[in-house]
């Protein structure tokens, strides 16, 4: 009953650890040279025949998931969280891995049979 | 005895109630809860673009469909949704600035981070609203598909259909953002927050404009890279 000031709306939130401003503009920078590198695959490696669209398609995801990696694990502050909400928020993207696969995997197999 | 003082005893764990467990309020949770579901309406429509082109023989060439830009003659591919996509984590960043200015209850820099995210929003708005009248006059719509496949063949109206239902809903999105932004904005000028003593608010605002940048990575590799 003494810890009842712990109740009260908003003094729950426990001061924890912040992104300082360095912080924020290193994540900045990592997402900016992430996308540059998906430009340089894109118009230069891709036209000059470097990559084949057979390895710059699944290089474009990679970094496209290590994009939304930075942004929810420092700009959402996800990363910050406690390990229960991580967790409450990550497992159900799974079911959308699932749909994904199930699909994409239909959709191979009308190409198939037409 | 010994057992009346152990009911008696405080229980001071996360999961005993008295207290969040997640130690993050309500609203933040309830932002974070909204955000998933949100998540899965992107996927589904995402994920019926990704069926509907892997069930294509052929599929219209991005780098062809996009290339066109203001200013530049005959076009450069990519070049413009580039500067949209900048604009976009741009803006994300001026966000999370303005959240790190609320921890420090510095109200003037977090209203002039909102500034510049708003200003951000905005930009990436007018961006989309050229790109489509542009897409518009020449001849792409909803059941209208001007362009043709990468082999050649002609490409049925699924491309544009998906096309501007996805990023629609995006745009539409990012419109909310904006309309939140610019309350929360106000929110700070009138003292709101200050008098309240912490700037939760724009923290979970910001979660919101952070989705929208998210989503929009996505579309950007799906529907221009790939």
């Amino acid at each position: 009953m003494n810890s009842s000031e712990n109740s009260t709306g908003n003094s729950v939130t426990v001061q924890h650890e912040t992104m300082s401003k360095k912080k924020i503009w290193n994540v900045f920078w990592i997402l900016t040279i992430i996308t540059a590198v998906e430009f340089i695959i894109a118009l230069v490696l891709v036209p000059k025949g470097i990559f084949s669209v057979g390895i710059a398609n699944p290089l474009y995801i990679i970094l496209t998931l290590m994009k939304a990696f930075y942004i929810v694990a420092f700009f959402m502050h996800l990363k910050f969280e406690k390990l229960t909400l991580i967790y409450s928020i990550a497992i159900p993207i799974l079911f959308i891995v699932a749909l994904i696969v199930a699909m994409l995997y239909e959709g191979n197999y009308w190409f198939d049979i037409r | 005895m010994s057992s009346v003082t152990n009911i008696d005893e405080i229980k001071s764990s996360p999961w005993n109630g008295g207290m969040s467990p997640f130690s993050v309020d309500y609203g933040k949770i309830m932002m974070w809860f909204f955000l998933i579901s949100d998540a899965f309406t992107f996927a589904t429509l995402l994920i019926a673009y990704g069926s509907i082109r892997f069930s294509a023989s052929s599929w219209p060439d991005p780098d062809i469909v996009f290339q066109s830009a203001p200013f530049i003659e005959g076009g450069a591919p990519l070049v413009f949704v580039g500067i949209m996509t900048f604009i976009l984590i741009l803006s994300s960043v001026t966000m999370v600035l303005a959240v790190e200015a609320g921890h420090r209850n510095a109200k003037k820099e977090v209203a002039n981070w909102m500034v510049w995210t708003i200003l951000g929003g905005i930009a990436f708005l007018g961006c989309q609203a050229w790109e489509w009248n542009h897409l518009h006059h020449q001849g792409a719509w909803w059941g209208m598909n001007p362009f043709l496949n990468a082999d050649g063949t002609i490409a049925s109206t699924n491309f544009t259909n998906l096309f501007f239902t996805i990023t629609g809903f995006h745009g539409f999105h990012v419109l909310s953002g904006v309309v939140l932004n610019i309350i929360i904005y106000f929110n700070v000028l009138a003292g709101t927050y200050e008098k309240r003593g912490h700037y939760d608010m724009v923290e979970k605002v910001g979660l919101y404009w952070h989705f929208v940048d998210l989503v929009w990575v996505f579309v950007f590799t799906f529907f221009y890279l790939v």
